[in-house]
């Protein structure tokens, strides 16, 4: 790969942020070509010799790339929405340099053909590594499982139906028992759908004044009790993604505590935003699962603290401006994560809830460990996947000025602290807040 | 009304809304100010020359994309008895398509002028929605489960006319609640009016977290109608259910159903209100619906009308206004 031929480069005067070391210490980092050749506050910085680029940080915090293990993109299908290409320039931007895809494309990631096609787009980007997941049941339609074996072979990241559950629980204890054979992790998005119906947001006092069909807590709880019941009796290795309640965050919990494979995720909305975000029927709130009270807020953020959950997914859901300006029960799901994950995710160290290591931690080294990827770290020798980021600068997040192609954020106007400066993957600069302006476009009209 | 022959051109109403969205968030003087006007255009109506120019070369464009007699007559009645000219639109449901167009329908008609718009839709916040889309006046016609204003303001009429106040008048809500617009309006009115409000329905009827609306829930007709001066039934909405919410009508009318049995615990002089249309031997007995003694169900129909010409005349008023204009 000519990895040789590069020169040495110095990240001097930074701030050192690896949550896998624990390390927090001004000090420097020196890659060599695309590899990490030494980090440390006692890197050698006086005498470097004359073939060494030094680049100075500037007390910039430098941590490991993020690792986003929950993104959708439009590719392949929905191009209009965003491709692979657009979702990595929206990555870079937002500090990310893995990201996972969901199989809920057109066609789904459901046999190896797709999967690897999938895959081969990803590569052909090239900004970062994109990987993907392949459907645990063909067409994601809950019912036949997928080849999960050639599909793991094939590189399957893990096996999810995406944005729906794995209903039926017979289908989820044969995925838990045979997924066994490849150590393979099953991701499940817990809601139990009979009791979602119809719904569009959390179900209570707000719901009944909007008069909008409401999605009980209990919808989310249900569903992660009945899979630790068959996590039990399988052994498999489970994922929850998305956690919003506090019943499933404790549920999640005590699972922990009892010794079962499961582990979680949530995403920035369900510890920044609660379901008043949806009142005046604002459509970039609506969310799935719906945004929650601020006593699963505040339970969410515990559970990040406490290591309940271990990943903070961005849970990128690109959208048409098209799908959103309806009314609110025939407006789509979802919203766009990658580039706020950080900015937002700061706001727990900010706010004294989480230490900085640790909203790091699950930003980097618990998703890659959890899908078995060679990032996440700042370790000599591996990839120098990184970031440049200031925990402190000020700004407000606009949606026009989002690099992705969709802007449907539920985080339009929020003022945060905390911005990526820099991000560098495998020793390349691959994004630069002064050299990469805001694309001019057209202000997104009022959803 | 003591005074003689007060006309409303004369005495232009001082409230200014720029849209009626819904109840919740008007006030009290705000509410009193709409039930003031059509007290005077109540007895208008009675006259036998109805026709008014106050909205004369105002154009207001009934806009409902839900089926609809009663309201959509009553506001088009309304709008020609003030002079204005009124235009219906009746958008039909079945295209499963109708929400990509929804704001392209009134994007294309607000090109036209018009004043007024005054939308019904099938879905909540579909009004409030089109109404931060056009810059005229919008009233919201009923939106989904969620609001249904001027219904709760004829019924409000109603009661004051009978009552001679609001506050402190012990009102039970009845029946289907969790699928009605009628009583989140009326529960907000009734609230803000200083009415004290119980509900009585089955518990899948009862939408989660309403009694942090303020009201009095109850699943007994018996306790619910004790002592109360106004009884509101609500339809029970089979088309807005899915799934089982009751088992059976026939079990629904044993036990919610307003007869002059279950009507005897609530005080002797106690009335009775339907916003229509009813179902009789469903939510109602025909003996209570027709007595002429305990019924209020035709008076609010005529009430309607009253209270429709109130809401666009404040409307069409309030977009002469400079703040109006820039939106």
């Amino acid at each position: 790969m000519g990895e040789e031929s590069v020169s040495r480069t110095l990240f001097k005067n930074a701030r050192l942020l690896d949550p896998e070391s624990g390390l927090d210490a001004q000090g420097a980092m020196l890659v060599d070509g695309a590899r990490v050749l030494d980090i440390g506050p006692n890197v050698f910085v006086d005498a470097v010799q004359d073939d060494v680029h030094v680049v100075d940080c500037k007390g910039l915090c430098l941590a490991p790339g993020l690792v986003d293990m929950r993104v959708s993109t439009g590719e392949p299908g929905n191009e209009h929405i965003e491709t692979l290409a657009t979702a990595a320039q929206a990555a870079v931007a937002g500090g990310v340099t893995t990201f996972t895809c969901l199989p809920n494309t057109d066609p789904i990631v459901d046999d190896v053909a797709v999967l690897e096609f999938v895959e081969r787009l990803g590569r052909d980007v090239g900004l970062v590594n994109i990987h993907s997941y392949a459907a645990a049941t063909k067409g994601l339609g809950g019912k036949v499982m997928t080849e999960l074996g050639l599909l793991h072979e094939s590189g399957a990241a893990g096996f999810t139906d995406g944005g729906k559950a794995i209903a039926h629980p017979l289908v989820m204890r044969r995925l838990l028992s045979y997924a066994q054979l490849f150590d393979t992790v099953i991701i499940q998005h817990p809601e139990m759908p009979e009791m979602v119906g119809s719904g569009v947001m959390n179900e209570g006092e707000t719901a009944t004044r909007l008069g909008l069909p409401g999605i009980p807590a209990a919808a989310e709880v249900m569903m992660i009790e009945r899979d630790l019941r068959l996590v039990e009796l399988t052994g498999g290795r489970l994922h929850f993604s998305c956690l919003s309640t506090a019943a499933a965050v404790n549920a999640v919990r005590r699972a922990k505590a009892s010794g079962l494979r499961v582990t979680a995720d949530t995403a920035p909305p369900y510890f920044s935003l609660t379901e008043s975000a949806v009142i005046g029927y604002r459509t970039f709130a609506k969310l799935s699962p719906p945004l929650r009270t601020e006593e699963d807020r505040n339970a969410v953020i515990e559970g990040i603290a406490d290591g309940t959950i271990d990943a903070i997914v961005s849970a990128h859901i690109p959208g048409d401006r098209d799908q959103k300006r309806l009314p609110f029960t025939q407006a789509d799901f979802g919203g766009v994560g990658l580039e706020t994950l950080l900015s937002v995710s700061l706001e727990l160290v900010h706010n004294d809830q989480v230490p900085l290591l640790t909203v790091l931690k699950a930003l980097t080294q618990s998703p890659a460990d959890l899908l078995k990827l060679p990032a996440g770290r700042l370790r000599k020798g591996h990839l120098a996947d990184f970031i440049l980021f200031d925990p402190n600068r000020a700004v407000r997040i606009d949606r026009d000025e989002l690099r992705g192609k969709s802007r449907n954020t539920p985080f339009d106007e929020r003022p945060v602290q905390g911005r990526v400066e820099r991000t560098y993957r495998a020793g390349n600069l691959v994004f630069d807040i002064e050299t990469s302006p805001v694309p001019e476009r057209r202000r997104f009209p009022d959803a | 009304m003591t005074s003689t022959q007060p006309t409303p051109q004369s005495d232009a109403p001082a409230l200014r809304l720029r849209h009626l969205l819904g109840i919740e968030g008007l006030s009290r003087p705000d509410i009193e100010a709409l039930l003031d006007l059509s007290d005077r255009y109540v007895d208008i109506n009675r006259r036998a020359d109805k026709k008014m120019s106050s909205l004369r070369g105002r154009t207001i464009i009934n806009l409902f994309f839900e089926n609809s007699t009663r309201t959509r007559t009553s506001f088009e009645l309304a709008g020609k008895r003030l002079g204005a000219d009124v235009l219906n639109m009746s958008v039909g449901t079945s295209s499963v398509k109708k929400g990509e167009t929804l704001i392209d329908t009134a994007v294309t008609l607000n090109a036209m002028h018009p004043d007024v718009l005054t939308i019904r839709h099938g879905d909540s916040g579909a009004v409030h929605l089109l109404a931060q889309k056009v810059n005229c006046g919008v009233i919201n016609a009923g939106d989904g489960t969620h609001e249904h204003p001027t219904q709760a303001l004829l019924d409000a009429l109603t009661i004051r006319r009978r009552k001679g106040d609001l506050s402190g008048l012990q009102v039970a809500i009845c029946g289907d609640v969790a699928h009605s617009r009628v009583a989140r309006s009326n529960i907000h009115l009734l609230s803000i009016m200083g009415a004290r409000v119980r509900v009585c329905a089955p518990p899948t009827l009862i939408p989660p977290g309403l009694e942090r609306l303020g009201v009095e829930i109850h699943h007994d007709m018996r306790t619910g109608l004790a002592d109360c001066d106004i009884v509101m039934m609500l339809r029970l909405q089979n088309e807005r259910m899915e799934g089982s919410f009751v088992p059976s009508v026939r079990e629904y009318y044993r036990l919610f159903g307003l007869d002059h049995d279950k009507l005897s615990v609530a005080k002797p002089d106690a009335l009775v209100m339907h916003p229509g249309p009813m179902n009789r031997g469903v939510e109602i007995d025909s003996d209570v619906a027709d007595d002429i003694d305990r019924s209020l169900i035709r008076e609010q129909v005529e009430m309607g009308v009253a209270v429709r010409m109130a809401c666009l005349e404040v409307l069409a008023e309030s977009q002469l206004e400079p703040w109006a204009k820039n939106q």
